[in-house]
């Protein structure tokens, strides 16, 4: 029982909103929105007590030190998703809708978290499809809106499509293997070509959750069309969950080919950076710029998990937790000014340090984090995604990479530019943001500060790390 | 074994009093924030004394030699576990002495400001960058290895910077600062790459392993040649280099005149008892490498010395800025030290130029800060820096009087004042090298004793000016510290100094030789003397003799045209043909090729968008090729 207690306490509070929500009165449904947040930062928390770990189901669950701080990371970040999200969801278009969001975004999650656990393909599957249904929902939220309903319509056709070849993939495993628990897969894993068609076919549909090119084509769209803060939840928590199950098969699983499948990664690494990048030099609409931007952020990720070492396993965690932290805190910033203003283009952001100078400080750092700028944190895990590729001595990639870290850095600070010097005849009014949202802008701030300058964070998960099972 | 701990206190009150007065400051009234440094600065000389106690007389000797003690060490960053940096707190004899001659000197000088800096506006900002300074620079001589005092170093000269640049709306202030900063930050790119060569030879940052004269340091030998000079020779020459920038030694000695453009009690502290003497310091703390591993950088050590103290000699006895007067003056009297610590050798007797140089170094921080506390007390009264302006001032300013002229007997060695046991040492260490030397330091003492005596008897003595209202003497506040001082420059040199600092640490017993004694006090006399002559009375014979000089006399007045030679390179020869070629090759062959590649990156950015369609079929078909496209470039690569 102890051993589930991520996924229980999430499945736990989905029930009690759900009761909740039954009995809440029409024109008080805003008022679960307390009780959501509290119940989430509770089992935030309590993710942080110690516990037992181990395999459950005869294998087809699994979890360890590591696994769980993978959960506690995603939890931090739904949480302040959940924050984040307060003053969208209390517009009147939402209204009637709140507790949905918060049910939907904690299927997704259980979803995710049963992902990570899982100790076999099929456990794996279900996870992963918790994870993508809901989200489909989610993107149209707003469907009384052209775009976001199309964001609908184009994530469940295009995860259908990536699930159907994953699925593929995986009939091949069994078919070659006769089975689908993973250390039985990896045993009796031969580099056939059949076996590295499956892979490939599995790859293709990991690589459409992390969004890697050439399987990336739906995230533009998708995260311009949906609402903001399911637009951060997709680039952030789904990306991130995607890309430790990744990892983790990867290692775990098809350890036997590594020498292979390091070399489609490598080749993966340099198209996504690279295409990412020039697709988001150019691109004016912001959650489109910070979609793409993602992408290549995603592309940073494969240079930790080619390193295939406790030290590359450690940096990804790592990265995706300081990741968390910086995508939110643009997202963040992004969101209140689409909610406030409706301003969704890097064009209305000139001179918005002149009416709002904390906003415009918090998405300058949130930015640096992203571009790898010291001494902020985001410096520091890309740096030790650098390190851990260059250990395998692909010095090459890592060239590549830092090519790709000049030209991010370039559109980054394109948006800071808009905000600091770039003057305007009608900048984007002053305007006083809640306390939910201060307060979750402020944790994004302090964790893109702490967990830069605080090493001890990162001697933290060396430690779990390569502590699979 | 005694604890040492409590030392790191020494160095860290002074930082607390920096963040107090210069965050808090504002909170309270100006004179609040001079009381709190100046006591502050009295706990922390307080503690230095009880550390020069234990350490000198409580401390038991290992075979008569004063050990080095580390009191307090904690790693700061740890690269590789090779690569380690340290920050602690080292305990030997220099730095224990340093401890007190910078605490003393600095309590002083805090307690005069109080009155001297009275009504200033930024009266909180220069307490809290004189604690700032004194941070600086006692982290700087307890540093126990090469790369804390590196750091520190720097904050010495950033606090420097500051400091001089206190009147930051008068322009000669602000160019006086930028100068010393860039002058000594050029000369400490010397030393950074010296500290580099020196750890990379020998494979630790460490003092106590570096110096200790049967360590691996020194016995592994001096390194590969190059150009004639082994590794270590030129590691402690480019080291040397650094000190001679911050000691103001020629040829760069160029920042310390424009200096004094910063207040009067700053010159007393930075500019005349401690920063300046950081480079003495530091041939002082590496010793040993010099001694035995680079023989040839320490003759350039003597050479240098040797050099600026006569060259700044003359150029004082031309001047009429009584703090550009001080000024060349310092720099001499570093010049003494540099060249003793050259011709010194290792061990008892035969470093007697080491404990002479230490010794004048101890000696010199009393009343040349006196010296300057005096003139910061005679501009006080009359405004004005220029002698010429000045006259007759015995009457309105008794005190300052006598404490100048307390010191003017001081350095000019007039026996039983400081200077003269000083000196002495100096001059004895010089004899036993060579004789050229020795006639050489009897010159500078000739023309140490005139210029100062000059300068007084310019001040105190000769017409009385009409002055705007009439001088009257400075308050308590700044007098205090001048007796206090002056006590200092009379009995300081009393001190058996030979029994504690030495240049292995083993004390041994100096003497007065009366065969060097005598030539030494009679040119002494003989400079005050002509200096009455000259200046007491008005009289034309300066005139006489400076037009007789002629073009010698034209060139000293202008500092022998340095600054000019300097502007000429810089401005003539390094503008037109390094800079701008340079700066062509930056504009456009490096931002020419960038901005290249950020059109080509931005042409194709703006291209591709288009694929970008919004289409669900074209995704769905870029999705599947792009899968069947990579399993068949996997299966052919891997099943071939």
């Amino acid at each position: 029982m102890l051993i589930m207690r991520h996924e229980l306490l999430l499945v736990t509070i989905t029930v009690i909103l759900l009761l909740v929500e039954i009995f809440l009165p029409h024109d008080k449904k805003h008022k679960i929105i307390l009780p959501a947040i509290l119940l989430m930062g509770l089992v935030t928390i309590a993710g942080f007590i110690p516990g037992p770990t181990g395999i459950l189901f005869g294998g087809m669950y699994g979890t360890s030190s590591l696994i769980l701080l993978m959960k506690n990371i995603l939890n931090i970040g739904v949480f302040i998703i959940f924050v984040q999200s307060v003053s969208w969801l209390k517009l009147e278009e939402q209204k009637e809708k709140i507790s949905e969001f918060f049910i939907l975004l904690l299927s997704t999650l259980i979803g995710m978290d049963y992902m990570i656990s899982s100790g076999d393909f099929l456990m794996f599957y279900l996870g992963l499809e918790l994870a993508t249904i809901p989200l489909a929902t989610l993107a149209a939220f707003e469907r009384y809106k052209e775009k976001s309903a199309e964001a609908g319509v184009k994530l469940i056709f295009t995860s259908a499509l990536s699930s159907g070849i994953l699925l593929y993939g995986l009939s091949m495993i069994y078919g070659t293997t006769g089975t689908v628990y993973f250390p039985e897969v990896s045993a009796a894993y031969t580099a056939a070509p059949l076996q590295i068609l499956a892979f490939i076919f599995f790859f293709a549909g990991m690589a459409f959750k992390i969004s890697l090119v050439p399987f990336h084509l739906w995230a533009a769209d998708v995260y311009e069309g949906a609402p903001i803060n399911v637009t951060s939840y997709l680039s952030v928590i789904s990306k991130g969950a995607a890309a430790f199950i990744f990892m983790i098969i990867l290692y775990t699983v098809f350890n036997k080919i590594a020498l292979m499948w390091r070399d489609v990664i490598y080749v993966i690494a340099i198209l996504t950076m690279t295409l990412g990048n020039l697709f988001a030099m150019r691109q004016r609409n912001i959650k489109r710029f910070l979609a793409f931007s993602s992408i290549a952020q995603a592309g940073f990720i494969l240079l930790g998990i080619i390193g295939q070492s406790q030290l590359g396993m450690t940096t990804v965690v790592y990265f995706v937790l300081i990741y968390i932290f910086s995508n939110l805190g643009a997202f963040g910033v992004a969101a209140i000014i689409s909610n406030k203003t409706g301003k969704e283009s890097i064009d209305d952001y000139d001179g918005f340090y002149r009416t709002n100078p904390l906003l415009s400080l918090t998405m300058m750092l949130a930015l640096f984090s992203l571009a790898g700028i010291p001494p902020v944190a985001g410096f520091f895990g890309k740096f030790f995604l650098f390190a851990s590729a260059a250990k395998q001595g692909m010095y090459i990639l890592v060239f590549i990479a830092v090519l790709n870290t000049i030209i991010s850095l370039y559109y980054y600070l394109l948006v800071i530019k808009a905000m600091f010097l770039n003057r305007s005849d009608q900048p984007i009014g002053y305007f006083k943001s809640d306390g939910y949202t201060k307060f979750g802008l402020a944790m994004c701030v302090a964790g893109i500060i702490i967990i830069g300058l605080a090493s001890p964070v990162y001697e933290f998960i060396l430690k779990l790390s390569y502590g699979l099972y | 074994m005694i604890n040492f701990g409590y030392t790191v206190w020494i160095v860290l009150i002074p930082l607390f009093l920096f963040i107090l007065i210069g965050f808090f400051g504002h909170k309270f009234k100006p004179i609040v924030s001079g009381i709190i440094g100046t006591s502050g600065l009295f706990a922390s000389m307080a503690i230095s004394y009880f550390t020069a106690y234990q350490y000198f007389f409580v401390l038991p000797k290992v075979g008569e030699t004063f050990v080095k003690v580390i009191g307090f060490e904690t790693t700061w960053l740890r690269f590789t576990e090779k690569l380690v940096i340290h920050l602690g707190v080292l305990l030997d004899p220099i730095s224990v002495m340093m401890l007190i001659v910078i605490t003393t000197v600095s309590f002083m000088v805090h307690l005069y400001s109080i009155g001297y800096m009275e009504g200033e506006k930024g009266y909180m900002r220069f307490f809290s960058f004189l604690s700032l300074f004194s941070f600086s620079m006692l982290g700087l001589v307890v540093a126990t290895n090469i790369f804390q005092m590196y750091i520190f170093w720097e904050l010495v000269g950033v606090s420097s910077y500051l400091l001089i640049g206190f009147y930051y709306t008068k322009d000669t202030a602000v160019a006086a600062s930028k100068k010393a900063f860039i002058v000594t930050r050029f000369a400490d790119l010397g030393f950074l790459i010296g500290i580099l060569l020196l750890s990379f030879n020998t494979g630790t940052f460490d003092f106590i392993t570096l110096t200790d004269p049967k360590g691996a340091a020194i016995a592994q030998g001096s390194g590969i040649m190059f150009l004639g000079l082994s590794t270590m020779t030129w590691s402690m020459i480019f080291i040397f280099m650094g000190g001679a920038g911050k000691s103001a030694m020629f040829p760069l000695h160029i920042w310390l005149p424009d200096a004094m453009e910063g207040p009067t009690p700053v010159s007393a502290l930075i500019h005349a008892a401690t920063m300046v003497v950081a480079g003495v310091y530091l041939v002082a703390r590496l010793f040993p490498i010099f001694h035995f591993s680079a023989p040839v950088a320490l003759d350039v050590v003597m050479y240098v010395g040797a050099f600026s103290s006569i060259f700044a000699a003359v150029i004082a006895c031309t001047q009429f800025d009584i703090k550009r007067v001080l000024a060349y003056s310092t720099m001499s009297q570093i010049g003494m030290m540099m060249f003793a610590l050259g011709v010194s050798g290792y061990g008892e007797e035969a470093g007697l130029g080491f404990m002479a140089s230490m010794f004048h170094l101890f000696t010199h921080a009393f009343f040349k800060a006196l010296l300057f506390l005096g003139a910061g007390a005679i501009i006080h009264a009359v405004h004005s820096n220029y002698m010429n302006e000045m006259g007759g001032l015995r009457k309105h300013l008794p005190i300052t009087h006598i404490t100048f002229l307390i010191a003017c007997l001081a350095i000019a060695g007039i026996p039983p004042l400081a200077g003269f046991f000083s000196k002495d040492e100096i001059l004895a260490a010089s004899h036993q090298k060579a004789m050229w030397i020795f006639i050489l330091g009897l010159i500078i003492s000739g023309l140490t004793a005139f210029y100062m005596f000059r300068l007084y008897f310019s001040i105190f003595w000769g017409k009385d000016q009409h002055y705007h209202h009439t001088p009257h003497e400075a308050p308590k506040v700044m007098t205090i510290p001048l007796m206090l001082l002056s006590l200092g420059a009379i009995f300081a040199g009393l001190l058996p100094f030979s029994s504690f600092v030495t240049s292995d640490g083993k004390p041994f017993a100096s003497h007065i030789d009366m065969a060097i004694a005598i030539p030494a006090v009679l040119v002494g006399v003989i400079g005050a003397l002509t200096a009455m002559v000259f200046y007491r009375k008005e009289t034309n014979i300066p005139e006489k003799i400076s037009g007789f000089l002629g073009g010698f006399y034209r060139a000293a007045f202008r500092k022998f045209y340095i600054d000019e030679i300097y502007l000429f390179i810089t401005r003539k020869i390094i503008f037109n043909y390094v800079s701008r070629p340079i700066a062509w090759f930056d504009r456009h062959i490096v931002d020419g090729s960038m901005n290249g590649i950020s059109y080509v990156t931005n042409e194709v950015s703006g291209r591709i968008k288009g694929l970008q369609s919004g289409q669900l079929q074209t995704y769905a078909w870029v999705f599947v090729t792009g899968a069947v496209a990579l399993a068949l470039t996997f299966i052919y690569l891997w099943t071939n």
